[in-house]
């Protein structure tokens, strides 16, 4: 072993020592990814289960009930009826004890049997518009079921524009699984580089790293090896509970995932790193990872809000969130099962934005270093 | 006698203030060079100079024969350094601390176990091997520190102020262990604020707002400023740079 690796595994050892001899550390590093998941997952699950619809039903006949009764049989709804005006809704809506509301017209029982498509009235508050997208695609499926039964044919007053494609039922685990894990990779590493490294700063041990013959591509090798290996294990750790628990496919290449994973664990590193060079204090190093990671993975990289939903400058801004890229190819790997070629132009955005990254954050610890 | 460090108008300036000027120094192999001086004269921005940490802004130096602008790899592979503030760490072992440093110096497995088992004989550390760093009283700590220092057998040795903030006891068991370090053939170069200190060293220099006022050994500095004692020597120094300036 020459000189330079053997203080690339000195640094790498040591740094698992520090994690090991301090398990509040590896509750932070495993526990509460994992509890982040499930509670996501359930709580996703629940929201979306017991949507609170609001029924005015000024028709009253026997098939506008069984309109009702077919949502009321629906595990997505919760039926209440509702006596007032349709202008008495908004209150409704913002006094949250209603999501939507269904008006049934007083024709609609003379029409049904008449008129080839009868309409009804559905008003959703898209206060969160990711919910009410969900709730749409719920009444369709329940109108669906109800004209399967009953033969009539219910246009809802808005058209279905796009067909969704390989989320036909909008199942929120497919969207909520790659999402946590850009998330949660992305958060960690990040975290954890700029953290380890600004301690060294601040508790005087790196003054004692720096008089002896390390060279800084060594520091930086050997400091970030345990935490691409922790990465790894978490990224394999919620993409199986995401399988396991909730169901998500895993059409594409496992190969495939963990290259493109490395390089958007180094995208992380080398944030974690440049946070490490302006910071000077742990806590400061965290609120930085915090302030870099949590809201724009978050809300710019297409996780929980569509981008196309956005406006124009945030749509540009999300282009330089490195999760961006990566949400597209785990969900193109995860549920498309995309293949490299179909996959070349976000993977190779991301590899040039973690080269560029990569490199200046280098420069600047080497810089940082030198007195 | 070679000397072991050696510097010509060495220099540095923080922004318009200058915490070093023009120090001019040569220390011998073997030696135990006392450097003294007040809070804030420059000593420990002169040691980071020499180990490395910190560029001159002007002037010449050089460690074990290498020069600080060009050389500093080879200066670090001979040297070794113990900081004025405790940078070991708190959350490993004392074992665990040696065998790090041993890794970044690039010793091998089997030199790495034998120099600690020497290094815990020469500090007496040997029963809190397997200690936390940070359940050992401070004093062991220093000598741990020490041991660090020590642990690929450099030729020159800079500590800076290895003996501040424990009692007397300690600090005269600490400096039994300078002076067997010595005997090993290496060179010390030690800071402190303790003037009784300043009897033990070989040689001292005094330094005052940056600049080397005085060098010599202790009983020819206090025969040339005609007291009985290095605290008074000091003093009478201090007070003519002060009306000096
Ligand atoms: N990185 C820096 N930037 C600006 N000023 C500095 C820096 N490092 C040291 N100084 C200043 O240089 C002067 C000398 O500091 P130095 O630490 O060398 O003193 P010292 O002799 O070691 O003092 P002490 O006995 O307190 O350790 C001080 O006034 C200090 O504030
Ligand atoms: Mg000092």
């Amino acid at each position: 072993m020459n000189a330079s690796l053997k203080r690339v595994v000195a640094i790498a050892r040591k740094e698992f020592l520090h994690i090991i001899h301090d398990p509040r550390s590896l509750v932070v590093i495993f526990v509460l990814p994992i509890f982040q998941l499930t509670m996501f997952g359930y709580a996703l699950n629940m929201e979306i289960k017991n949507v609170d619809l609001a029924v005015l039903d000024y028709s009253r006949s026997p098939i506008s009930w069984q309109l009702v009764q077919t949502f009321e049989g629906s595990p997505f709804f919760h039926v209440q009826y509702f006596d007032g005006q349709p202008d008495e809704l908004e209150r409704l809506f913002l006094q949250r004890k209603a999501r939507a509301a269904l008006i049934i017209h007083p024709d609609f029982g003379r029409d049904f049997h008449r008129q080839p498509a009868t309409p009804v009235q559905l008003i959703i508050d898209a206060v969160d518009p990711n919910a009410a997208t969900l709730i749409r695609n719920y009444s369709l499926q329940v109108i669906a079921e109800f004209n399967r039964r009953f033969g009539g044919e219910i246009r809802l007053p808005f058209d279905v524009e796009k067909a969704i494609w390989f989320n036909p039922d909008l199942k929120s685990a497919y969207f909520f699984v790659p999402g946590l894990l850009a998330l949660i990779l992305i958060m960690l590493c990040t975290l954890l580089t700029s953290v380890t490294i600004t301690r060294e700063k601040e508790m005087g041990t790196m003054e004692q790293i720096l008089v002896s013959p390390v060279k800084p591509r060594e520091i930086i090798i050997g400091k970030v090896i345990p935490y691409i290996v922790i990465s790894m294990t978490i990224g394999v750790l919620i993409l199986s509970i995401g399988i396991v628990l909730f169901g998500v496919p895993f059409r594409g290449s496992y190969v495939l995932l963990a290259l493109f994973s490395s390089i958007y664990i180094i995208t992380a590193l080398s944030m974690g790193l440049m946070i490490s060079t302006i910071a000077r204090t742990q806590q400061v190093a965290m609120m930085m990872a915090q302030i870099a990671t949590l809201l724009p993975t978050i809300i710019l990289s297409g996780f929980i809000f569509p981008l196309s939903s956005m406006p124009r400058p945030l749509q540009w801004v999300s282009n330089i969130i490195p999760a961006k890229y990566y949400l597209k190819i785990v969900r193109g790997i995860m549920l498309k099962g995309n293949t490299f070629s179909q996959l070349i132009e976000p993977a190779g955005v991301l590899l040039v934005m973690t080269l560029l990254l990569f490199l200046i954050a280098r420069r600047r610890f080497s810089m940082h270093l030198e007195g | 006698m070679n000397i072991s460090v050696q510097t010509r108008n060495l220099t540095r300036r923080f922004g318009r203030f200058t915490a070093v000027d023009r120090v001019t120094l040569d220390v011998y192999e073997g030696e135990i060079f006392g450097f003294l001086g007040a809070n804030g004269a420059g000593k420990t921005t002169l040691i980071r100079m020499l180990t490395g940490l910190l560029k001159p802004t002007e002037g010449e130096a050089q460690v074990a024969g290498f020069d600080v602008w060009g050389q500093s790899e080879a200066i670090k592979r001979r040297i070794g350094y113990m900081s004025q503030r405790f940078s070991l760490y708190e959350d490993l072992t004392a074992e665990e601390n040696l065998t790090f440093y041993g890794g970044i110096y690039g010793l091998r497995r089997d030199q790495i176990e034998q120099r600690k088992a020497i290094l815990f004989e020469h500090v007496g550390l040997q029963p809190f091997a397997g200690q936390m760093t940070r359940d050992l009283p401070l004093g062991f700590k220093q000598r741990l520190a020490l041991a660090c220092a020590l642990l690929h057998d450099p030729p020159i040795v800079f500590l800076d102020e290895p003996t501040s903030g424990v009692d007397p006891k300690a600090r005269r068991s600490f400096w039994n262990l300078i002076y067997q370090t010595a005997q090993l053939g290496k060179t010390l170069f030690v800071t402190t604020h303790f003037m009784d200190e300043a009897e033990y060293c070989h040689r001292v220099g005094i330094m005052h707002m940056g600049r080397m006022i005085a060098v010599g050994p202790p009983g020819q500095l206090k025969r040339q400023y005609d007291k009985s004692t290095m605290q008074e020597v000091f003093i009478a120094l201090h007070q003519s740079s002060e009306e000096a300036a």
